[in-house]
């Protein structure tokens, strides 16, 4: 007993402070890239060949899918005129699935839940996790969110585990055929209205396994998608991001703040 | 007389012309006695030769720090099963039948591994009627009679965020007496595609097997490239991933220690260690830029180098983190609530365990020497040695302990190495790799052996790539440790094994 209080008091607080105190990321985090497409010298197609999964188109003008990026380093070497950088910012989140893919424009901030979405879910969001065909990667980083530095139920959102009792899905893994009906089936089971979140390039397009006959190439084929969040894997503070601006917990000029820029 | 079998070291290749091609007889009597040798088998797979199957095997000799390797071409669409004796090939063996539509005749326990279509459309599946996959999960489950036995089926969505797998229980009331486990559902094709690689998704293949062992394969991967191109990763480099290798132990295996303490709800030290693990990751993403790892270990060395200034870090949060890490694991091991369910639960049998090939610490657990890092040491490992880590019991204590004798010694082995590192460059060319090779490496990952065996076509492609993931080997390990226990144990003796999911179904 004594020796369980003491190391309590030894091991100290610690959650962080977020959201209050925005989070340094490691100087080599690679976070939301920036893309210069006017560096792009004529005809050049480097990073788009380099690029393992696809994600880059350099034609007519240079655009990265942040759906589809590895957060690998392939383009940024093959790159001669520094195009294309990493940012050290964590959020990349967004509703849209077009809204991923960057063109030197900012990426658009995360577009909050409706009125009556957001009366129903933003003081308490229940989740059922589904883990179908990834690298455990994502898995891994959301279950972090769990622990006592991030303390996922200080916001009200909780991991629960029966699509019975949840508000929605959040989904992780490339959808493999061998998943794709018990993903259908858990997505039946959660009563309306209901949401589903896609966390990784797996999720969202197939990730490093896009266009095998094993996979369905991300959630979207077999659920409507609510939010997308990006990364292999995110970063939990990504993830964690994404949920709150979803729910509008952020506040507003959070939320408004161009990202991309740090 | 033993069949003339052909030695070589981790890390080495030989011209695929000098690997011995068996008699099929001759082949499985060098499996079959493979045991009783004091040989473990690291890989027995299928690769098409024009239009048969050629099947290869690599065995551990951990004695004398030597695989011993050989072939043999399949005359038909079937052979006789090593399996009745040679236990530890079973998952081998249900493999091929199922990649290539070839039947270890005898096999007492022939079902699917991954519900895919055979690789070979006019050979179906062994044992199925026609070519068309039979839908996951589907397939005959071992059953036990009787009027109060119930069966619980659990999976492949679960309570917790985990990846998917389905567990099929014969209970009489609480008491398990049999434990089936039946995976697939992570499969998503990837040997399949590495066949006439390295191309630009290699390396990410390679990186996303088991997404918590991204250091331990894509080491084993460069350590392929590098011993078919001939080219050694620099000094400095292979020490960084050394270090790499330690810290994504570090990682999981405090997790691991809090996970445990999380499933018999002893929260104190499941809390630090939640924290701590992150401590253990991030120490990585302030290397590379990526908790995981991604990105650091490339062939030729790393590609991400530590300064001064980054050292003097690491080795300041490194002494916090070890610190806290042995505060919070001591409590563990004085609190007579957690010795009491640790203690005796899920006990796996020394000797079962040898029959079944376990590897990592769960073979540690039971006292069995398997450790590639002091056994078939490369790299790094070769020139510091890090001191092999055993219990006895076999029990969850066992396997909990083992992980925290692992986590001091990969403490010190960081520490030594950040102090040590050799100057230079971290990485240098490896490129071109020679044709017609064969060529196997071993890496001691947290879970165990991770054995990676390359063949190269004329033109120097891959023509097989074979991984196997140490789970491959131990998800047997944890059926038969659940035997006879409390179905309520479940939890916590599958966290004691912490297998992949995504690393067998690949």
């Amino acid at each position: 007993m004594w020796r369980i209080l003491l190391s309590r008091l030894k091991q100290g607080h610690r959650t962080v402070a977020y959201p209050g105190v925005q989070p340094v990321m490691p100087e080599r985090f690679r976070g939301l890239p920036v893309v210069e497409p006017e560096r792009c010298p004529e005809g050049c197609r480097e990073c788009a060949s380099a690029c393992p999964t696809d994600a880059i188109q350099a034609e007519p003008q240079l655009a990265l899918d942040l759906g589809r990026c590895l957060f690998c380093q392939e383009c940024v070497s093959a790159c001669p005129e520094g195009a294309i950088r990493y940012g050290t910012d964590h959020r990349m989140a967004a509703r849209e699935r077009e809204d991923l893919v960057l063109g030197g424009q900012p990426l658009e901030s995360v577009r909050a839940l409706d009125r009556k979405m957001l009366r129903l879910f933003r003081r308490s969001l229940k989740l059922r996790q589904v883990s179908a065909g990834g690298c455990n990667g994502c898995e891994s980083d959301v279950n972090v969110l769990g622990t006592v530095v991030f303390d996922l139920g200080r916001f009200g959102i909780q991991f629960v585990a029966s699509p019975r009792h949840a508000d929605g899905l959040l989904i992780t893994g490339a959808i493999t055929e061998n998943m794709k009906l018990a993903l259908k089936k858990t997505y039946d089971a959660v009563p309306p209205p209901k949401i589903v979140i896609a966390v990784g390039a797996c999720a969202i397009s197939g990730g490093p396994y896009a266009g095998h006959e094993e996979v369905h190439d991300g959630a979207s084929s077999v659920v409507p998608v609510d939010l997308f969040i990006p990364g292999c894997p995110p970063h939990p503070l990504t993830i964690l991001d994404g949920l709150l601006s979803l729910l509008d917990r952020l506040g507003p000029e959070r939320a408004a703040g161009a990202r991309g820029h740090s | 007389m033993s069949a003339p079998l052909l030695s070589m070291a981790n890390g080495a290749r030989v011209a695929h012309a000098l690997l011995p091609c068996l008699e099929l007889g001759a082949f499985r009597e060098a499996i079959v006695r493979a045991p009783s040798r004091g040989r473990r088998v690291s890989a027995l797979f299928g690769a098409p030769r024009g239009k048969g199957i050629s099947l290869y095997v690599v065995l551990s000799d951990d004695d004398a720090g030597l695989l011993e390797c050989a072939r043999t071409e399949l005359s038909g669409d079937e052979f006789p099963s090593m399996t009745p004796e040679c236990h530890e090939v079973h998952l081998f063996e249900r493999e091929i039948a199922e990649q290539w539509g070839v039947v270890p005749t005898g096999h007492p326990w022939l079902k699917p591994v991954r519900f895919h279509a055979s690789y070979r459309k006019e050979s179906p599946a062994a044992g199925r009627a026609d070519s068309r996959p039979p839908g996951v999960g589907i397939m005959s489950f071992f059953r036990v009679e009787g009027e109060e036995i119930h069966e619980v089926a659990v999976g492949p969505v679960h309570a917790g965020v985990i990846e998917p797998g389905h567990f099929r229980f014969q209970c009489h009331g609480e008491h398990v007496y049999h434990l089936e486990i039946s995976l697939g559902y992570q499969h998503r094709g990837v040997e399949r595609k590495l066949v006439a690689g390295p191309n630009k998704r290699t390396l990410h293949y390679m990186e996303t097997l088991a997404g918590d062992t991204t250091i331990g394969h894509t080491t084993a991967y460069c350590q392929i490239l590098e011993a078919l191109s001939g080219r050694s990763a620099a000094p400095r480099g292979q020490a960084l991933r050394g270090v790499a290798l330690e810290l994504e132990r570090l990682a999981n295996h405090t997790g691991d220690l809090g996970a445990l303490a999380g499933d018999i709800g002893f929260l104190p030290t499941q809390s630090y260690c939640g924290r701590l693990r992150g401590d253990f990751l991030n120490l990585t993403a302030l290397v590379c830029g990526n908790r995981f790892g991604r990105g650091w270990v490339r062939p030729g060395g790393v590609a991400f180098d530590v300064d001064a200034s980054g050292i003097a870090e690491l080795e300041q949060r490194l002494a916090a983190a070890a610190r806290d890490v042995a505060s919070a694991v001591r409590l563990l091991w004085t609190s007579p609530t957690v010795m009491a369910r640790f203690e005796d639960t899920g006990r796996l049998e020394r000797s079962t365990a040898a029959e079944l090939g376990v590897v990592g610490p769960a073979a540690r657990a039971c006292g069995l020497r398997r450790d590639v890092r002091k056994t078939h040491p490369l790299g790094i490992f070769q020139l510091v040695h890090i001191p092999l880590s055993t219990a006895e019991s076999g029990d969850v204590f066992a396997r909990a302990f083992v992980r925290w004798l692992e986590i001091e010694r990969s403490l010190e082995y960081v520490r030594e190495q950040l102090r040590e590192l050799p100057r230079g460059a971290a990485r240098r060319d490896c490129a071109g790799l020679e044709s017609g090779a064969f060529a196997v490496a071993l890496v001691e990952g947290w879970r165990g052996e991770i054995c990676h065996v390359a063949l190269t076509d004329e033109t120097g492609r891959f023509a097989a790539y074979k991984i196997v993931d140490p789970s491959f080997h131990n998800w047997s390990g944890l059926a038969l440790a659940m035997r006879e226990q409390q179905i309520s144990d479940f939890p916590l003796c599958n966290k004691s094994f912490n297998l992949s999911y995504c690393g067998h179904d690949l």
